[in-house]
């Protein structure tokens, strides 16, 4: 097996695909633009959930939950290539090659994770504007805790789209998997507010972690903004590792079908 | 060019069974495909070929029996057959969004070509099937015809030894079909490639080295097309009449010949069909709707060795 040319090209293709696409385009800058429109016109404001550091203004906290929400759809509906090529028979050509099913699924996942990383980018530079500090240092930070994320969500997304033989069933599936981790990630109220089972599954709940550390490296410098999340180091390693395991899971989907 | 001795055949298959659930898709199935022929497998669908083309492609593991494609197991080694092995799939592989060049660059990508070598491969097989003022078009925007003749320039980038193609004109007219055929022919005798491909159009079969038949999950008859016709002994008369028990019984009745019922017509294979045709007319005439009469051709095999008329099964 040769070098990683065939990633590269099948990670080109997802970017020229999308490119090509000017619906896509369109859409991927509309959407945090519109998300900015909404936070910075004072939506959610009024609204305080309980458990929210008090000395935080609300558009401080649901910012870096935003950013999350972002990446969560572009990640995770960037997967539904994986069912459109197997309709459109591109996919059959793949598994016919002598590449192997863990470097076409790594190619997918950066594919990806590039699109929502871009889009959480540019919904993250526009935080000033809205007087949500930012540094420079807090910046490249979040951005590289947003690709982890996204990568782990991406290959989230490919565990259940390889086995997906129609986009409808795709649509369904993900929309209950995806709300339910988003709105129990800490995204939309703090674990310290959720009681009992609520708050376990929480704590369980991978995204939670990927979470924290955004706000972590987002508020660096004003740790009273950060609020009750997890540690740092804790937030990283179990954001790897839910990287790590999703990509593990979606690399065995791909070695059955 | 090479020419490998031909008694190392291309694939060899040896009791191949495949089941889908209960399902029994390919009984026991042997074949050989020999280096630099074309092999067309010719047969109605769902009557095995395409299951023997997935496994063949490496796209099924085989389930029973053995596999050899240009002499490795793809049992023991997948990645070393998947990379002289070229694969046309019937159902269109080209992103449509993508130019020509670029399918092709990234088909060859993931074959491990990189730099100028792909780059002057892509060009060279651009030229070869014709299509080097294309190759910067987006693929949607090609005629099926020439999408098609794209397909076979992505299957022939990575310069396999053997080229596997299923129903490679399915969706062509009757022109771009011939055309696809001829370059076929041609890179076979000019790069020795090794073809094998599905069909269930008897023009194109006719056009192969050698067929194989495949009914009901097994290879029911393999030979050079000359081979198969004179199977069948001289002419193929055909009978439509109003009664056509009464005719079938009347006619063994005065000239000794069992006629055979398919489709509701009577069919005879004979050495002197243009005597039987006279006779027959002679004795019958206010009974018999129709007669043909001709040199037989695949179809005719395949009605021979089936009993049956291949657009019934084709239906099924």
């Amino acid at each position: 097996m040769s070098g990683f040319g065939g990633v590269y090209a099948l990670w080109w293709r997802e970017m020229a695909r999308f490119l090509r696409q000017r619906s896509r385009v369109i859409g991927a800058f509309a959407q945090p633009l519109l998300f900015w429109i909404l936070l910075g016109g004072g939506f959610g404001l009024s609204f305080r959930p309980a458990g929210t550091p008090t000395d935080v203004d609300a558009l401080q906290y649901f910012y870096p939950g935003i950013l999350v929400l972002v990446l969560l759809f572009t990640a995770i509906f960037s997967t539904i290539a994986v069912v459109e090529d197997r309709r459109s028979g591109f996919l059959q050509g793949v598994l016919v090659a002598p590449i192997s099913r863990a470097r076409v699924v790594l190619a997918q996942a950066l594919g990806g994770t590039t699109l929502a990383v871009a889009q959480g980018a540019l919904l993250l530079a526009l935080a000033p504007m809205v007087g949500v500090p930012l540094t420079l240092s807090a910046a490249l930070a979040s951005v590289a805790v947003m690709a982890v994320v996204a990568f782990a969500l991406t290959s989230l997304g490919l565990v259940i789209a390889w086995r997906m033989e129609s986009t409808q069933g795709f649509h369904a599936i993900m929309n209950l998997i995806l709300m339910p981790i988003w709105l129990l990630s800490g995204a939309f109220f703090p674990v310290a507010g959720a009681a009992g089972w609520l708050g376990w599954a929480m704590h369980l709940n991978p995204l939670t972690y990927g979470m924290g550390a955004l706000r972590r490296c987002l508020y660096f410098d004003m740790p009273t903004a950060v609020g009750a999340v997890p540690p740092l180091a804790l937030s990283i390693v179990v954001t790897v590792a839910f990287g790590a395991v999703a990509f593990a899971g979606a690399t065995a989907m791909a070695r059955r079908g | 060019m090479t020419v490998s001795p031909p008694e190392q055949p291309a694939i060899v298959v040896r009791g191949l069974s495949h089941y889908y659930g209960e399902r029994c898709a390919l009984r026991a199935v042997d074949l050989d495909v020999r280096r630099g022929e074309i092999l067309g497998l010719l047969g109605p669908n769902g009557g095995g070929k395409t299951t023997l083309f997935r496994v063949l492609a490496t796209v099924c593991a085989p389930q029973q029996g053995s596999v050899r494609i240009l002499g490795d197991d793809p049992k023991r080694d997948l990645a070393a057959v998947r990379r002289r092995l070229g694969v046309v799939f019937q159902h269109p592989g080209l992103d449509g969004l993508l130019s020509v060049a670029e399918n092709l660059r990234c088909h060859g990508a993931m074959y491990g070509w990189t730099g100028r070598r792909l780059d002057e491969r892509v060009v060279a097989v651009l030229q070869r099937l014709r299509l080097e003022d294309r190759a910067n078009e987006r693929v949607a925007t090609l005629s099926g015809g020439l999408a098609r003749r794209v397909e076979l320039a992505k299957g022939l980038l990575h310069q396999p030894e053997l080229l596997l193609l299923d129903e490679p004109s399915a969706g062509l007219d009757p022109g771009a079909r011939r055309e696809f055929m001829d370059h076929l022919t041609h890179l076979r005798e000019t790069e020795g490639l090794t073809v094998l491909l599905t069909t269930h159009t008897m023009e194109e079969a006719e056009r192969c080295d050698r067929v194989g038949f495949v009914h009901r999950g097994e290879v029911v008859a393999l030979g050079t097309p000359a081979e198969l016709t004179a199977t069948i002994g001289g002419d193929v008369v055909v009978i439509t009449a109003h009664d056509i028990d009464r005719v079938r019984a009347a006619v063994g009745e005065r000239f000794g010949y069992d006629l055979r019922l398919v489709d509701g017509a009577l069919r005879l294979e004979t050495p002197r069909g243009h005597e039987f045709v006279r006779e027959v007319v002679e004795a019958f005439p206010g009974d018999i709707q129709s007669v043909t009469f001709g040199r037989p051709t695949l179809e005719d095999v395949f009605v021979h060795v089936t009993g049956q008329r291949f657009w019934d099964q084709a239906a099924e």
